[in-house]
């Protein structure tokens, strides 16, 4: 039977160095995330939430423990079907969006579709549309340092979902940007997801992003601690300032 | 939240009836204060009786009875736009209180407690940024009413996630967490927080100077 998670980690353990220089990363991670998800994992610098992206990602190997993505084991592939799921499958957008500066926005968001085999002009195509649909279609012939931060970061969003992407790895995708345009990245991360289908791992230390998720995961010290609890509806909140009222 | 002082916003538009002044105050609010109409009639009352809004016509208390804002009504409402509120008291928070406690309940994870409330504080914040996800971005009160209780939520967040690190690094300098060895101008031993200590009472800390002269 297949698994409904579009990624998971699975006893996820992972130390750097050896005997009394061994410094253990993550301890046996248990992380599911299911299609449509967005999953927040929250924790101060040094918890272990980088290092957990990167094997999420495929970038690093874990110690022990599996990686399953889309149901099938990370382990057991080869680099060259790793290399191929890195491109086809997951999509990657760090804090300081590390775009490529000699080339435009719509080159940038084109790149990893050529460098899988597909022309150049259906690259292009694929490009423009994902701007486009983050409203960055009269931005697509600029140069990185001819867009404001937030627009930066939404073409890195536009690359790391561009083609057939199916897994979202973030990496404080807002904390380079003010309030206002953290909220509108969130925003388009959020609606990948809900109404995309998109699946999103997000690690973060702000409580603010995080809230975005539909899960908040915890990790400290490498542990995953604990976790949210699935929302209640917004008219619960309603419905306790109507209380709090009444009582005063 | 002055509802007082809201009303004056209001009518400072123009006169209004007391159910007109009760739906505006929620619509603006984006509906996240809701108010009863009783206490719109009593605030009118009390506006009325210190001058700050008239009543049109002497018909009782009733939805056909409107008020209109008076010079000294302006005068108090462009007065308390521009005072800041007092927020230079240390609030004798609720929350604050138990991470204070829960340093000298033996056993007690102060850790867990902290996530504990971690964990509630950010599913609330997920409530309300569904709100505001779902709204129409055009709603301005309702997006500034609704960042106001992600913004206030958040500060206590990084309060305990502050909180958190520091009771590590106490804990790490293997210190009893709460200990407080120096005394503010770092020359011995804090007296004040040792007597307290000895009298069972928990070390709180203490407001600033310019602040307990105004008590």
């Amino acid at each position: 039977m297949s698994s409904p998670n579009m990624i998971e980690l699975y006893q996820v353990s992972k130390s750097y160095g050896q005997g009394d220089a061994e410094v253990q990363a993550l301890h046996e991670v248990n992380l599911p995330a299911v299609a449509g998800e967005m999953v927040a994992v929250m924790g101060p610098s040094g918890s272990g939430k980088s290092t957990l992206l990167t094997i999420a990602g495929t970038l690093e190997e874990p110690t022990t423990g599996e990686v399953l993505v889309a149901g099938q084991p990370v382990r057991s592939m080869s680099k060259r079907a790793k290399a191929q799921l890195r491109r086809r499958t997951i999509g990657y957008v760090f804090q300081d969006f590390n775009l490529l500066p000699g080339l435009t926005a719509a080159e940038n968001v084109s790149l990893p579709l050529e460098l899988d085999g597909t022309s150049a002009r259906k690259a292009r195509i694929a490009a423009l549309k994902a701007l486009d649909g983050l409203g960055l279609g009269n931005r697509a012939g600029h140069y990185p340092d001819q867009l404001s931060g937030g627009e930066r970061q939404r073409v890195a969003i536009a690359r790391a979902m561009v083609g057939e992407r199916r897994l979202l790895l973030a990496d404080e995708p807002s904390g380079a940007l003010d309030s206002v345009n953290g909220e509108a990245v969130m925003r388009l991360l959020h609606s990948a997801c809900k109404d995309g289908g998109m699946t999103a791992i997000v690690v973060t230390h702000d409580a603010q992003l995080a809230s975005w998720a539909d899960r908040v995961v915890f990790i400290r010290d490498g542990h995953i601690t604990d976790q949210t609890l699935p929302a209640a509806g917004p008219e619960s909140l309603l419905a306790a300032a109507e209380r709090k009222r009444g009582t005063e | 939240m002055s509802v007082r002082h809201a009303m004056l916003a209001l009518l400072s538009e123009g006169p209004k009836y007391g159910l007109q002044l009760r739906e505006e105050f929620e619509a603006r609010t984006g509906e996240v204060w809701p108010l009863n109409v009783g206490q719109v009639y009593t605030t009118l009352q009390r506006l009325e009786r210190d001058g700050m809004v008239e009543s049109e016509g002497d018909s009782p208390e009733g939805p056909q009875k409107a008020y209109r804002i008076t010079g000294a009504g302006r005068g108090e409402l462009d007065s308390w736009l521009r005072t800041p509120p007092d927020l230079s008291s240390p609030p004798r928070d609720e929350l604050v209180m138990k991470i204070l406690v829960a340093l000298r309940v033996p056993g007690a994870s102060v850790t867990d407690i902290i996530q504990a409330h971690r964990r509630y504080l950010v599913q609330l914040m997920q409530q309300w940024t569904h709100i505001k996800e779902d709204s129409d971005p055009a709603e301005l009160n309702l997006g500034l009413a609704v960042d106001a209780e992600i913004f206030r939520l958040d500060s206590v967040v990084r309060w305990l996630d502050a909180a958190d690190g520091r009771i590590k690094r106490a804990q790490a300098d293997d210190r009893p967490p709460g200990a407080s060895p120096q005394a503010p101008d770092g020359n011995g031993p804090d007296k004040a927080s040792t007597a307290a200590e000895g009298r069972g009472q928990w070390p709180l800390p203490r407001p600033p100077t310019h602040v307990r002269t105004r008590r």
